[in-house]
């Protein structure tokens, strides 16, 4: 039996990499992804701030000059009409206006609090809250900077009191600290999925696979051989990821590269699950191919890495049980920075193989179903 | 039979393409230098087996494909400069029909009258001539994807036809059709011949040949023989002959023959065994062939396919160097495929119903039958890729429901298409099978070895299957089929579209195999084939109409004016009698 | 026998040239597109149901406005202020709070069930009895995700914010001059993602049923044989071009205003542009899409390879750079470049104004003019590769 399927694994890895155009599907998506997506962010940098000040008092010179230092904005448009302004967020010339009034500084200096009017773009509203942000910290600061200057802890002043942030794991907010490990799980997707789920139905069609049912394997021989060079293909992809996070991209790892592989192994196997599932009701490579898109497509929406899942319904959170990716995500990430120990993995893994365990034995049902 | 003109002239063509196996290297040549003439009022076969440029040679006409060298004119036109204006004078008709699956006939003649410009008055007389000429009144509304095979193709001639061209190029019109509808298309096509259009019919089937008026008979991209077919099988008219009254064994008798230096070719033909010999007055001795006291040998009709053997320089021999490294099963007499009661149904649609029969040890049974018959539903229940509704198969005496996995390793599989994996070279085919069938080291190692000396197929070992000349191809499914040494061997339609002398070589090897104990399964559609069976179940509309060795079935429909029925009669009448009685049957119920 | 030359003296055959011809030519082959389409599921599939789909995952899956975050409070003092601290804290809209020691909180911040916590020390109500003293309440996020750690910290700041606003006001205090901001969002009052997210999910959905039709379409015909039987009749490139594009723009047409409808009508997006500009704008965008789908079939001629080459080449970089989710303006500069020949990023900006601002004509020209370019070269080329002959 070791022998067959042994057969079988090496048959199906020469099938993947005997064609150059078969082995040039399996990298170069791998390379490509791998160069643009952890620069493909939820930070706000490069952008351009819009200034409308009708104030000539010294504060809104001084609050400029930082806002423009500010890592998010690399150029400053003047704005001088309301005609200009309107011109400028229609047509997406700033991300956002901040707009002096004319008695700026001078309510400031008279100890009164002064509004500063921010204009945003409703098309793009979160990068604009995430500037906003940042323009909130400048002005905090230069507050706090302006009470401190002015000796303002007298007797009966309140205690100066402060909130101090401490970001553990990712100190500085690195996102490609974030991307990398996720693309280590969503990129080795892919390859597992078009390997098993295309791989049955070009044999399929191509007459090979009734070769292998006349011959003396069993279905679940012909499962394990489609299901090992899967993994191993999807494995080796996710080595590449793995080492370009480390050593090209410095993302640190801390944790245990045995929890790493042993976990990706059944996320792997989960995903064998599915595209074993998606070739068991599709007969051509078309049907396949669409299958597998159908599933590809919501299991990345609902990981959790272009949103939060904790923002989607509540329904819809129960649904994302199912993607074994949201699992992985976390599982990679986690390994990556948090150093987690063993059972908080296992926590992570054991709907990986619940949902194993369901695709494969509807994949079997429907494969004997269909040959009888 | 009206003037003839030629209207179609190839002058030295020659075409490449760039090779497979070696994209950036040398093209390869699939046409050497052909000069050829197609007239008008006669049927002219474009004859030779897959991948002797048949399809190249008509899209050379059709302006599809320019050539390397050379010239074709086209009822006087530069198929490739003028392709506006000719394609309005010709009717091509591809091999995939050309058909939009998904639309009905009607809205398929629709739009090949629009794109030919076929309106007004002149477009509803069309269409109601060809619906008449081609039966499909009453199917108009039919989805083409739904036709069988024959109606397909007549639809397909139809839209061909529209807008009265005056070449009609048909690529394989033959294939997917019964025998029963392929005589119905080849009178439609020989009366449009006759009405004056120059008609070229490919096929890669040589009893065709006969029928056609002119031949270009193609082997391997060179052209073999042209002219009227007679001519060609006149050559070879006093040296066919039987064999008959055999007594005994008559593989043996033409494992001998062939071994007898004044044969050229042989076969076997029911209970008869078929000679090709070198020179007519050169008769091999009968003691030699062991055939038994009564034999004779009497002088019979020559068939094209003679001819092409006869140019092609003989057949091999009757030795099988593969049989002779089996080892012997003993011949103990033992039923070792049974088919008890099986029946399939596919939701209202039975597509087997209660077939019944058995197989001994050693003998070879075909399934005949026309298309959609059922006879593939049966052949893919004996081997364990349907299950059937109700019933049992049993094979090597175990249920395939049971113990499929057991029954399995007794099996040899052969498919129609030699599903090989192009994917993989030969050897790592040869490792493949071998190794799904158990075989491992030094055994394994051994055994493909073996396949690759037996079959010669040292050369090729590194290249894909689909870059081997079909031959080869062959030979290269038949290893995988057989490498384990099964004791039972399943071949679906085994020899379509391969040459006349790779044919004969595989059933030499077969031949050779079954003397070994080995039992063989196979279905057809190709009479010649029907004929090397010793038992024949002949399949129609889901049931097993009737059994018997060739010799059986001929007799059952002698008599009247055909004293000496070929097995195509038989399969045509016993056919058409069994759809008869089951319309009395119904009319009666 | 006469000569081969007898047969070109022939009259030509009726409308054959011309015109007319073309049009009936072109009518039959739409014609004949047109009802494989509708009969064959696969196409209704992705012209239908796949879009609706994938707008409603878009609609509900993508929401970037942070609703609730789960963090945890860890409240070593049980004095006054820092009851009150606490209540500030659960009072925000934005956070799921749990309770609980250090340790607890920083096991389910392991686990991912808290994203950050904020502790409160020992001795932090005692201590800002005493003036001049310093207290400082410490939040701890989950640095592994840098955006909901940026949500953390500016919710527990906002929370600490009005912690101390109350405070002072309660004291009678004087609070130190601040600056206050407020905040306009044009277009989308509520600042709501999901109102530009929406539209921008149609560029995706457009941009992946253009480019699967039309590598199922052409590689259909080849693998079928019906290529080589058109091929023979007296069919043109250009008509053989359009009967890919026209009946499929229909299509496509139809189900962006299917994928407009659910947005404005079951995900209650507002739209507040013309219906003209909207079918012009998405006109040119989806020739744009088809063109690209339409040369990668014609140059792979292989369903399987052109479906995955189409994934490759148009779904993901219209996911990742067209600007829909992730600012372009925020990648850096060699990615900004890439962009700009993504038909997709301009058909993001279009239709997001077109939903959200309107009929801003002076950007819509801009991206129209784009679009037009895209759509021209991309059909331009796969007009330059279309067969007319097996061999060429």
């Amino acid at each position: 039996m070791f022998h067959r399927i042994r057969t079988l694994i090496i048959k199906e890895l020469q099938t993947l990499l005997r064609d150059p155009e078969g082995r040039r599907f399996l990298i170069l998506p791998v390379l490509m992804q791998l160069c643009l997506f952890p620069f493909v962010t939820m930070e706000v940098r490069h952008n351009t701030l819009g200034i409308m000040n009708h104030d000539d008092g010294p504060i809104s010179a001084e609050l400029i000059q930082r806002f423009s230092q500010a890592r998010a904005f690399e150029k400053v448009v003047w704005i001088k009409s309301e005609h200009e302004l309107k011109e400028t967020v229609e047509q997406q010339k700033a991300l956002l206006v901040l707009r002096f009034p004319s008695d700026f500084s001078r309510t400031l200096e008279a100890g009164k609090s002064p509004s500063l009017q921010v204009v945003l773009d409703g098309r793009r509203s979160t990068t604009g809250q995430v500037a906003m942000g940042y323009i909130a910290d400048i002005l905090q600061d230069y507050s706090m900077e302006r009470a401190q200057a002015r000796g303002a802890v007298t007797a009966g002043s309140p205690p100066l009191t402060s909130l101090v942030v401490r970001h553990w794991f990712n100190p500085n907010l690195d996102f490609t600290w974030y991307i990398l490990p996720s693309l280590v799980a969503i990129i080795t997707t892919i390859g597992a999925l078009i390997v098993t789920s295309l791989s049955i139905a070009r044999e399929r069609e191509q007459g090979t696979f009734d070769q292998l049912l006349v011959s003396p394997l069993t279905p679940g021989m012909i499962m394990l051989g489609k299901a090992i060079p899967a993994i191993i293909i999807s494995m080796s992809q996710g080595t590449v990821i793995f080492l370009a996070a480390v050593f090209v991209y410095q993302v640190p790892f801390s944790g245990s590269v045995f929890l790493l592989y042993g976990s990706m192994f059944f996320y792997m196997l989960s995903l064998v699950g599915f595209g074993l599932f998606i070739s068991s009701i599709c007969s051509s490579q078309q049907q396949a191919f669409l299958g597998t898109f159908s599933f590809m497509m919501p299991a990345m929406l609902l990981s959790g890495y272009s949103a939060p899942i904790d923002n989607m319904p509540q329904w819809l959170q129960t649904l994302t049980w199912f993607n074994p990716l949201r699992h992985f995500i976390v599982i990679s990430k986690d390994v990556f920075l948090k150093n987690i120990d063993v059972y908080t993995v296992a926590m992570h893994v054991w709907p990986l193989l619940v949902i194993t365990a369901i695709t494969m034995s509807m994949a079997a049902f429907i494969f004997r179903y269909r040959l009888g | 039979m009206s003037e003839q003109h030629v209207v179609i002239t190839l002058t030295e063509i020659g075409k490449d393409f760039p090779d497979p196996a070696n994209p950036k290297g040398a093209p390869r040549p699939a046409l050497h230098s052909i000069s050829a003439g197609i007239r008008t009022g006669v049927i002219t076969g474009l004859v030779g087996p897959d991948g002797a440029g048949k399809s190249t040679m008509i899209r050379l006409m059709a302006g599809l494909l320019k050539p390397t060298r050379g010239t074709v004119r086209t009822l006087g036109m530069d198929p490739i400069g003028e392709a506006e204006a000719l394609r309005h004078r010709i009717g091509y008709m591809p091999q995939k029909f050309g058909l939009y699956e998904d639309l009905s006939v009607q809205e398929n003649l629709n739009l090949y009258a629009d794109l030919r410009g076929v309106l007004g008055e002149e477009r509803r007389v069309s269409f109601a001539r060809l619906l008449e000429f081609t039966a499909l009144q009453r199917f108009t509304e039919r989805r083409a994807g739904r036709l069988s095979g024959g109606m397909k193709q007549k639809l397909g001639l139809a839209c061909a036809l529209l807008g009265q061209p005056r070449v009609l190029l048909l690529d394989e019109p033959g294939v997917g059709v019964d025998p029963i509808s392929r005589r119905e298309l080849w009178k439609m096509v020989e009366d449009l011949a006759r009405s004056g259009l120059a008609v070229l019919w490919s096929t890669a089937y040589l009893d065709e040949a006969e029928l056609c008026d002119e031949v270009l008979l193609l082997n391997e991209g060179q052209l073999l023989f042209d002219g009227p077919p007679k001519s060609l099988t006149d050559k070879v008219k006093a040296r066919c002959m039987h064999v008959f009254g055999i007594e005994g064994n008559r593989r043996q008798v033409l494992k001998r023959a062939l071994d007898q230096d004044e044969v050229m070719d042989g076969v076997i033909q029911g209970r008869n065994v078929r000679i090709l010999l070198r020179d007519s007055e050169k008769h091999p001795d009968l003691a030699r062939l062991g055939a038994g006291p009564d034999a004779g040998i009497r002088n019979v009709a020559p068939h094209f396919e003679d001819g092409f053997i006869d140019i092609l320089g003989g057949g091999p021999g009757g030795e099988s160097v593969l049989a002779e490294r089996l080892t012997q099963i003993p011949l103990d007499g033992a039923v070792v495929i049974e088919a008890q009661h099986l029946t399939k149904q596919f939701g209202d649609f039975t597509a087997t119903d209660d077939v019944t029969f058995k197989v001994t040890r050693g003998e070879i049974f075909g399934l005949l039958g026309p298309n959609g018959a059922g006879k593939s539903t049966t052949f893919k229940m004996m081997c364990g890729l349907l299950t059937p509704t109700s019933g049992t198969a049993m094979v090597a005496g175990y249920d395939l429901k049971r113990s499929g996995s057991a029954a399995r390793q007794q099996l040899g599989y052969m498919a129609q298409k030699f599903s090989l994996y192009s994917t993989l070279s030969v050897r790592q085919n040869l490792d493949f099978f071998s190794g799904v069938y158990g075989l491992y080291g030094a055994k394994q190692r051994a055994a493909v070895e073996e396949m690759t000396e037996v079959f010669n197929l040292a050369q090729f070992l590194d290249a894909a299957p689909d870059t081997l000349p079909l031959g080869y191809r062959q030979r290269l499914a038949l290893a995988c089929a057989i490498m384990h040494e099964p004791s039972i061997l399943f071949l679906d339609e085994p020899t379509s579209g391969v040459d006349p002398v790779t044919r004969r070589e595989f059933w030499t090897h077969i031949n050779g195999i079954v003397e070994k104990g080995v039992t063989v399964m196979v279905t057809t559609h190709f009479m010649d084939e029907a004929e090397y069976c010793d038992r024949i179940g002949l399949v129609s509309a889901g049931e097993l109409i009737a059994t018997g060795t060739p010799d059986d079935l001929k007799e059952m429909v002698a008599g009247g004016t055909r004293d000496d029925p070929t097995m195509e009669d038989a399969f045509i009448l016993l056919v058409q009698q069994h759809a008869e009685e089951r319309a009395r049957t119904a009319k009666a119920a | 026998m006469t000569t081969p030359e007898a047969s070109q003296n022939e009259p030509r055959l009726p409308g054959t040239g011309g015109v007319r011809g073309f049009m009936r030519r072109l009518h039959a082959l739409c014609w004949k597109e047109t009802l494989q389409t509708v009969r064959d599921p696969s196409s209704v599939l992705i012209a239908f149901i796949l879009p609706v789909v994938m707008i409603f995952i878009f609609g509900f899956a993508i929401n970037l406005d942070s609703t609730r975050i789960n963090i945890g409070l860890v409240l070593e003092d049980n004095g006054v202020e820092a009851q009150r601290f606490a209540s500030s804290l659960e009072g925000s809209p934005y956070l799921n709070l749990k309770r609980g020691t250090r340790k607890e909180m920083e096991r389910a911040m392991m686990d991912e069930r808290v994203r950050g916590f904020v502790i409160v020390m020992q001795d932090f109500s005692k201590r800002l009895e005493h003036p001049g003293e310093v207290t400082a309440v410490q939040v701890v996020t989950d640095g592994t995700e840098p955006n909901i750690a940026v949500f953390v910290e500016n919710y527990a700041r906002g929370a600490w914010q009005s912690w101390l606003g109350q405070r002072s006001l309660a004291r009678g205090e004087e609070m130190p001059p601040d600056i206050q901001m407020e905040a306009r969002y044009w277009f989308n009052p509520a600042a709501e993602s999901r109102n530009y997210i929406i539209p921008g999910s149609i560029t995706i959905i457009m941009t992946v049923i253009g480019a699967l039709f039309t590598s199922l379409v052409v590689a259909r015909e080849w693998e079928r044989g019906t290529m080589e039987a058109l091929l023979a009749t007296p069919v043109t490139r250009t008509e053989l071009l359009l009967s890919k594009l026209l009946p499929y723009y229909v299509l496509g047409i139809l189900s962006l205003l299917l994928c407009v409808a659910v947005s404005v009508f079951v995900l209650s997006v507002p739209y507040r542009g013309s219906i003209v500009m909207l079918v012009a704008v998405s006109s040119l965008f989806l020739l744009s899409a088809l063109g690209v789908g339409l040369l990668l079939s014609t140059l792979l001629r292989n369903q399987f390879n052109a479906a995955q080459a189409a994934l490759n080449a148009a779904f993901l970089p219209a996911m990742m750079l067209s600007g829909f989710i992730y600012e372009i303006a925020s990648m850096p500069h060699f990615l900004q470049i890439v962009t700009y020949i993504l038909p997709a990023r301009y058909f993001v900006t279009s239709i997001q104004t077109l939903f959200q601002a309107g009929d801003i004509l002076s950007l819509l020209w801009r991206d129209m003019l784009y679009l037009f370019l895209a759509g021209a070269f991309f059909i331009g080329l796969s007009f330059y590769h279309t067969k007319r002959r097996l061999d060429d």
